[in-house]
């Protein structure tokens, strides 16, 4: 959709202020520069309170940057916004427990106003694709952590968005649920060929993840370095190789090197 | 397996209830005390088939004013609280003033009221019954319609829509089970507000005059079929309003998993 | 955001003064419509029936409202808002002896129960059952029975004990059901450390489990103080207990004609009767549970 000449996300000089004027004004971001090519998988890392949450929610325009730029797809964030052209998924699943879990995933196809059957279609094949088929009429309640945030993603997969944003989305889930969460996600990226920015401050699963590290410094935020991170290949094997525990350690030292 | 854990569950308050019964009627028997206030159990159904007519009548009437008092009271509670909460400010300004408000004790007002519709009008009660259910509603249902997951607003405003659709799509159904809660409570409310209104006016034929009249006369029991009227008016009432939030929340009420 | 909090109660004061401005404005302004209309000789339906009359008898004005707390009534050379201001204290006195004993009964039973998954069982349904008979709707038949059929206990028994056992009965359900909700709210996690510790259920109790619930006991406070007034007042009104404001307010819808005013006073110190016994509630709750607490309308 997007052509390739075009970044995915562009952020020129950005900076956030909050309560600005006040005094409890925080500098939460102060310069911020970064590009986000599509197709790429990065990752936001860094300590609590350096701001990468924030980040995260310039580019989906839920804040507004007190000075620079956010470009999505080369138009103004709140635009990419008004235009769907990314999706968001949360630290909670945040399903609506008043919906059953397909019509969870048909609620942004039902506010851009698709058709019953349609809708209908495309949840079907949302849930094949987070492998909860058998769980169409259940609802949110009877649903396991794991489960919930996979409908979750479904969710903000059903309209084929451009753009996935991802705030810390495995925060709350177990080790084991974790990885396995990890692998769903990278073979739902490598079948959609979504581009990807996804919070976190798990530093295996920054490592394991992504296509490029972009490592964060607190008080005042800011990028303390981008770490490009290819690994040889994104499957099990990978959390054993070599590189995978090089890259650890390098985005380990990035982020000591960052405290001070 | 359920059914036997159903079972546990009823038999205990089953069988207090029969110990309960059983014991007050057998004190009364024993000691036979002069017009105690608390008539054994036959003397009172016995009242309730005496009285039958007067008493199906009273609870008519009284019905009427609790039922009209209560829906217009509902209605007027959703209108205020949606108004409320479409404003942040006039939310968080005029929500703890409606707390303060509603620890006014609002049948104070029943004489004022008799004044103002006519003291035999039914009106007077009717107005007792919605300032007293309006409170419960406005404070419950505003509270449900701002406290949600802040996650899910902002998933609403990712998807670019407008304020009205976030309303309808998160705020009304997450509001529900606190609307519920205060209708619950509202119901009760509802049955008081209506039979100590008629202490002050209103039809002569109706709950309230029965009971203060017959409590006037030393005839507890008559007084006590009275207050057992209104008590099935208000258990009806509550009956209704839980149907009403299984029918229209079945996901509430499903069992949690993790 | 702070700062704003800070400021709290000074600003809901002035919501508070802005509201009754608010509200004596309101009711001027329906005054006069209602009477310009009466002027135009049209009939206008809804007035009367569905809304208020109009007349001054009906709707004394505001300033008559004013000046009938500092008139001093006939056969009598004090002002009128100092004569309901002694009621108010009586009608404070049986709702406060009510509570008192409310309080006591409730969490009495509250921690009876809460020992036992049995007897939770068997009476919990009673507690609540208990709450199905109209409570305040009793009030004549408490009143009466007091007055005739208490002979049995070593003081004479007066009308406004009636009274503050309807206060009681008002009190003790919210106060036994939160209060339980209250004990059982500690964590399992909580729990097992005092196991852990070997603590005795009175040491459980005491560090632990009343700790927890007094969050949800000054919910409780807060809807028992307001319903200990209103039963107060009513049972007063009811059956014509002498002394208090629900007295003084039945009197003075007696005597109505010869001065409404003084009805719509004696009303308004009732309600700030209630509204003053809500806010001792919440003061001592601000300085008893720092955090924010479970707050539930039952």
């Amino acid at each position: 959709m997007t052509s390739q000449n075009v970044p995915a996300v562009e952020i020129r000089g950005v900076s956030k202020v909050f309560n600005p004027g006040g005094s409890n004004e925080v500098l939460a971001l102060e310069d911020i520069n970064l590009e986000i090519a599509a197709g790429d998988f990065v990752t936001l890392i860094g300590p609590s309170g350096c701001g990468k949450s924030t980040l995260l929610r310039l580019v989906a325009a839920l804040v507004g940057s007190s000075s620079g730029e956010v470009l999505v797809n080369g138009k103004s964030a709140d635009q990419a916004r008004l235009d769907r052209d990314y999706s968001m998924v949360f630290q909670k699943a945040g399903l609506f427990d008043w919906r059953n879990v397909a019509r969870n995933i048909e609620l942004p196809l039902e506010l851009m106003g698709w058709r019953k059957s349609a809708r209908h279609r495309r949840s079907t094949e949302m849930l094949e694709l987070v492998q909860l088929q058998d769980f169409a009429r259940h609802f949110p309640q009877q649903l396991s952590g794991g489960m919930a945030q996979r409908v979750a993603i479904a969710r903000a997969m059903s309209f084929n968005p451009a753009l996935l944003l991802m705030d810390e989305p495995f925060g709350a889930l177990d080790e084991m649920t974790r990885e396995h969460m990890q692998n769903e996600v990278l073979r739902i990226w490598s079948e959609t060929n979504t581009t990807v920015i996804f919070v976190t401050h798990s530093i295996s699963e920054a490592v394991f993840l992504s296509t490029k590290v972009v490592v964060m410094s607190p008080r005042p935020g800011r990028i303390a370095a981008v770490l490009e991170n290819h690994l040889e290949s994104r499957d099990d094997t990978a959390r054993d190789s070599p590189e995978f525990f090089a890259n650890v350690s390098e985005v380990r030292k990035l982020l000591r090197a960052g405290e001070n | 397996m359920k059914q036997l854990s159903n079972f546990v569950q009823i038999w205990p308050p089953l069988v207090a209830t029969a110990i309960a019964l059983g014991s007050w009627e057998f004190l009364l028997w024993i000691t036979q005390p002069d017009g105690f206030v608390l008539p054994p159990p036959t003397e009172i159904a016995a009242a309730v088939g005496e009285n039958f007519a007067t008493i199906t009548t009273a609870t008519r009437v009284t019905g009427f004013i609790i039922v009209t008092g209560l829906v217009a009271g509902v209605l007027l509670g959703i209108t205020a609280a949606l108004l409320v909460t479409t404003f942040r400010t006039a939310n968080e300004t005029i929500t703890p003033l409606a707390v303060a408000i509603n620890a006014i004790p609002i049948v104070a007002l029943a004489p004022i009221f008799n004044f103002w519709f006519g003291l035999l009008s039914p009106r007077s009660n009717q107005a007792v019954v919605v300032a007293l259910v309006f409170f419960p509603i406005v404070i419950n249902t505003a509270r449900g319609l701002t406290e949600v997951e802040p996650s899910q607003i902002e998933l609403m405003e990712s998807y670019g829509v407008r304020k009205w659709r976030i309303i309808r799509e998160v705020r009304i159904p997450n509001a529900m089970p606190f609307f519920f809660t205060a209708l619950k409570l509202a119901t009760s409310l509802a049955v008081i507000a209506a039979i100590v209104a008629e202490y002050f006016g209103g039809r002569q034929d109706a709950l309230g005059n029965i009971i203060t009249s017959s409590a006037g006369l030393t005839r507890y029991a008559d007084a006590w079929a009275a207050v057992l009227a209104g008590s099935l008016l208000g258990i009806v009432l509550y009956g209704v309003a839980v149907l009403a939030e299984r029918v229209t929340m079945p996901w509430y009420f499903l069992a949690r998993r993790s | 955001m702070k700062a704003s909090r800070l400021h709290g109660p000074v600003r809901r004061l002035a919501v508070f003064c802005l509201f009754v401005i608010l509200l004596m404005l309101g009711y001027t302004a329906y005054k006069a419509f209602g009477q310009a209309i009466d002027d135009a000789q049209t009939d206008w339906p809804a007035i009367g029936s569905v809304l208020p009359r109009t007349d001054d008898l009906t709707m004394p004005s505001v300033l008559d409202i004013v000046r009938g707390v500092f008139d001093e009534p006939r056969r009598s050379n004090e002002a009128f808002g100092s004569i309901v201001f002694d009621k108010a204290v009586f009608t404070l006195r049986e709702a406060s002896v009510g509570f008192a004993v409310g309080v006591i009964v409730g969490l009495g039973i509250a921690i009876i129960l809460s020992q036992s998954q049995l007897l939770e069982r068997a009476l919990v349904p009673h507690v609540i059952a208990s709450q199905t008979i109209p409570l305040i709707a009793i009030a004549p038949i408490v009143v009466i029975w007091g007055r005739k059929n208490v002979d049995f206990l070593p003081w004479e028994w007066q009308d406004w004990m009636s009274v503050s056992l309807i206060a009681t009965y008002l009190t003790f359900f919210p106060v036994a059901i939160n209060g339980l909700r209250g004990l059982h709210s500690p964590s399992a996690e909580a729990v097992e450390l005092m196991d852990s510790y070997a603590a005795s259920r009175r040491h459980t109790l005491w560090r632990l489990r009343l700790p927890a619930s007094l969050p949800y006991l000054f919910s409780a406070f807060k809807i028992a103080a307001t319903a200990s007034v209103v039963g107060a007042i009513v049972g007063e009104i009811s059956a014509g207990v002498d002394g208090g404001l629900g007295r003084q307010i039945l009197l003075e819808a007696s005597r109505y004609t010869t001065g409404p005013e003084r009805l719509y006073v004696a009303v308004l110190f009732a309600a700030g009767l209630g509204i003053f016994a809500f806010l001792t509630i919440l003061t001592f709750e601000y300085g008893l549970v720092r955090r924010k607490g479970t707050e539930l309308v039952l």
